[in-house]
């Protein structure tokens, strides 16, 4: 379906955002607007809400909120989305990530998890899985409870083998995952080295070094001084020497950034951290 | 319906235009390419269905033929005059009244990614009548809605001839909803891309 033919207006727009970080302390206002108009005009269409409704509905409806705030945030996600992207990873950056005595992975803006079990796949695939710990991390308790779970349907499985099979990696997703009746579960070694936790990137802070940062498809709601601020929040949570992931069209435009991390893959948008330490 | 001074003065008006297409548009659209002048004054964006994960060597031909600077849309790139913009396959585009593209991931619409409605909608809200939008032949109703919104907002909107369509019924799902302004035959249209 498409979006209803009027949406929010700029003013409603600015007050949602303010409403929102005031009632529930979930601060949007450097969130890209175009986005945010997109996504509160959709909610109001979805439940054919006013705008009055709609606030009245943010004040005093808890429930409310947890729905509103997964439809805000975009959720949408695959495992092994952009093939090329984990072709690069394998070739370029797990080989260097095994000399490390242990991998230490953050997935930020888990959402459902697939990212999280795409990493774990395929560093398993390396005969890394002993030493690899992946955290993912989200604002969504929800998406997270879900992410716990590792159960995708058939009918995202079927994608999501797509997917996989372009990777060029061995054997088929299946062969990772136990098929129960319309759904599969990720099978319990690569889910044991997992952990899914409540983390805002706007607002928390370092929690831990890690190796490998991917935060793909994350940043395009985020406007570019935001964008900076967490940066450089990645930066101080690497190692030296860790990896950076964005997504392929999150072009950063920085001019100190290149003095702090060396492009391993310009297409893929990999970084390896190096600068001051 | 043939071109007018009406038309020609709203298209010189414009500072943007839009182009969206899907099934039977990509010929029409490489003609579009190689036919706009490098120093149109204008900003191009390109909005055409397009298959996931396959690299498509569409940006390199579609670069090799335009004789303006040509770009494939990435995340918070500044919205430039005689450039012309394609939207990433499995990604929707934006514009934000900064001046700059936003991407998106969410949800497919019309089972398509980018959507067509999803940028027309957003560039209603920034453009309004600065905005020259052209939808062309494709097999499903992506872009009228969005079409119907920049025609509100006062942006001049042309619909492909459905006699002129590979496949009609793109346009014709524009026209039944009212958002063709004018429904021009494919060589009207070129008529006007081609005045610079």
């Amino acid at each position: 379906m498409s979006d209803a033919p009027v949406g929010i207006t700029e003013p409603q727009l600015y007050q949602l955002i303010d409403f929102v970080k005031k009632i529930h302390g979930f601060d949007f206002s450097d969130y890209s607007k175009a986005s945010l108009k997109r996504r509160f005009s959709r909610i109001m269409m979805l439940k054919k809400l006013e705008f009055y409704e709609l606030k009245h509905a943010l004040i005093n409806d808890l429930n409310f909120f947890q729905w509103f705030l997964e439809e805000v945030t975009v959720n949408v996600t695959e495992m092994f989305r952009d093939p090329s992207f984990y072709k690069a990873l394998n070739a370029q950056v797990i080989p260097y990530l095994s000399s490390f005595p242990h991998i230490r992975v953050w997935s930020a803006g888990c959402s459902s998890g697939e990212e999280v079990y795409s990493l774990a796949i395929l560093l398993d695939g390396a005969g890394l899985n002993e030493k690899t710990f992946i955290y993912g991390t989200d604002i969504n308790i929800e998406m997270l409870n879900e992410a716990r779970k590792g159960i995708y349907s058939l009918r995202k499985m079927k994608s999501y083998t797509e997917n996989y099979q372009l990777c060029d990696l061995p054997g088929l997703l299946t062969d990772h995952f136990t098929i129960m009746y319309d759904a599969a579960g990720i099978h319990n070694e690569l889910k044991q080295n997992t952990l899914f936790s409540i983390h805002n990137l706007v607002s928390d802070h370092v929690f831990n070094e890690f190796q490998l940062i991917s935060c793909r498809n994350v940043f395009i709601y985020f406007e570019a001084e935001l964008q900076e601020k967490i940066l450089g929040l990645f930066y101080k949570s690497l190692c030296p020497l860790g990896f950076l992931c964005l997504g392929s069209k999150e072009t950063i435009r920085l001019p100190d950034f290149k003095s702090k991390f060396k492009v391993i893959n310009s297409r893929e948008n990999i970084y390896q951290k190096i600068g001051d330490q | 319906m043939a071109i007018n001074n009406i038309i020609i003065e709203r298209w010189h008006n414009s500072d943007i235009v839009l182009l969206g297409g899907s099934a039977g548009a990509f010929k029409l659209l490489f003609r579009v390419i190689k036919c706009l002048s490098p120093d149109l004054g204008k900003t191009v964006i390109i909005i055409i269905h397009r298959k996931r994960n396959f690299l498509s060597e569409m940006e390199k031909l579609f670069a090799k033929n335009a004789t303006m600077k040509l770009n494939e849309i990435t995340d918070k790139e500044p919205v430039k005059k005689n450039t012309i913009y394609i939207a990433p396959a499995n990604y929707h585009i934006l514009i934000e009244k900064s001046g700059h593209f936003s991407l998106d991931v969410s949800e497919d619409v019309w089972y398509s990614k980018p959507s067509i409605d999803v940028a027309f909608e957003s560039a209603a809200d920034v453009y309004k009548d600065r905005c020259t939008a052209i939808l062309f032949s494709g097999a499903n109703q992506d872009g009228a809605q969005g079409l119907l919104q920049l025609r509100n907002n006062g942006s001049l909107t042309i619909v492909q001839h459905p006699k002129d369509a590979e496949m009609t019924h793109m346009p014709q799902a524009a026209i039944n909803i009212g958002a063709a302004e004018y429904i021009l035959r494919t060589e009207e249209i070129f008529e006007l891309l081609e005045m610079g």
